[in-house]
């Protein structure tokens, strides 16, 4: 059967930080880093990037739009 | 621009799933971190770019949070004073019937200092699209009570709730314009889950479409929050919102166009 797998980029100059995305991954990809960014805020990277499966379900709730979504079958 | 990547063999662009739209400028947003505007304003971006009106579009924008509106999103915008958004997006409208008019206020504007405007205009069926951004606070000011403000909640003015007896009770406005015979398309929805972004920029799309057949004005009420004028983190709010606005603004259709 084929997978699906996704990936996220997240733009962490715009990122501020309010961990929406995290709780909304249904697959605990994101998580909030320990250092910050250029405005101050601990952003949000993929800590898990295996478990991506590109449902975008981060981008469509982040406020700021920071990030971009890439989804593929393998 | 500094970025973190996923996996990086997957990003190829015949993969892109999702991106901000082109309509957003490449401005930070001053929103506050988790801000419902912030996605309130990409999801009305989006739904300008996909039915292709970026040059046909031009906005009003309130006082209060969202009156850098202009500085986001790609369009003509009109700044108006407190209030009055939809009186100047009458006028717009009414000399420049080909243009696509839209609102975009928060709830000390529209419900407070224009409410009569915004009564007025639903009333006389101007064709314009409002958007009412209600997180039941003056979020700007810091934090001081709205007319949406809820029974018992704590504000910088009312530090110990909101008394009903003294203060009066919560105004749902968009019930009073659902009543009025020149709205065309009146509903509740919110930005705080994914699902609830869809259905909203369903919403959006679908008062876009009608606004292009004259019948009258459509009002989107966006139930949002506000973490800083709450005092609490995001999720929380997101979580308090959960439970105590939508029970007294209860999301859906109130008003759909009759056949």
């Amino acid at each position: 059967m084929a997978k699906i797998k996704g990936s996220i980029v997240i733009n962490i100059d715009r990122c501020k930080g309010c961990e929406v995305c995290m709780v909304t991954c249904p697959t605990g990809t994101i998580a909030m880093a320990k250092e910050v960014n250029k405005q101050g805020y601990y952003y949000a990277f993929p800590a898990h990037p295996d478990l991506c499966i590109g449902c975008a379900s981060c981008a469509i709730v982040c406020p700021d739009g920071v990030i971009t979504v890439y989804k593929t079958k393998i | 621009m500094a970025e973190v990547t996923g996996i990086k063999e997957y990003i190829k662009p015949e993969n892109l799933v999702y991106t901000r739209t082109k309509l957003m400028t490449e401005n930070v947003l001053h929103y506050c971190p988790g801000c419902g505007h912030s996605t309130a304003h990409r999801i009305l971006a989006e739904v300008i770019d996909e039915e292709g009106l970026q040059s046909e579009t031009i906005g009003v924008c309130p006082v209060g949070c969202s009156v850098f509106l202009y500085n986001y999103i790609d369009v003509d915008v009109q700044e108006a004073a407190h209030g009055r958004a939809p009186a100047v997006a009458t006028a717009v409208k009414r000399l420049m019937p080909d243009k696509f008019v839209f609102t975009y206020q928060g709830d000390g504007d529209l419900a407070a200092i224009g409410t009569a405007e915004t009564i007025h205009s639903c009333n006389r069926g101007e064709n314009i699209l409002i958007i009412f951004i209600n997180n039941g606070i003056y979020g700007m000011t810091g934090g001081q009570m709205a007319p949406t403000t809820l029974e018992g909640m704590k504000t910088a003015t009312c530090p110990y709730g909101r008394d009903v007896k003294l203060m009066g009770y919560p105004l749902k406005i968009t019930e009073i314009v659902a009543t009025l015979p020149g709205t065309y398309y009146v509903t509740r929805q919110s930005v705080h889950t994914p699902a609830n972004v869809r259905k909203t920029k369903k919403a959006i799309k679908k008062a876009v479409q009608y606004q292009k057949l004259n019948k009258g004005t459509c009002f989107i009420e966006i139930v949002s929050n506000c973490p800083s004028g709450w005092k609490m983190t995001p999720v929380q709010a997101n979580k308090w919102m959960e439970e105590n606005m939508f029970a007294k603004y209860p999301l859906g259709d109130i008003k759909t166009p009759v056949e």
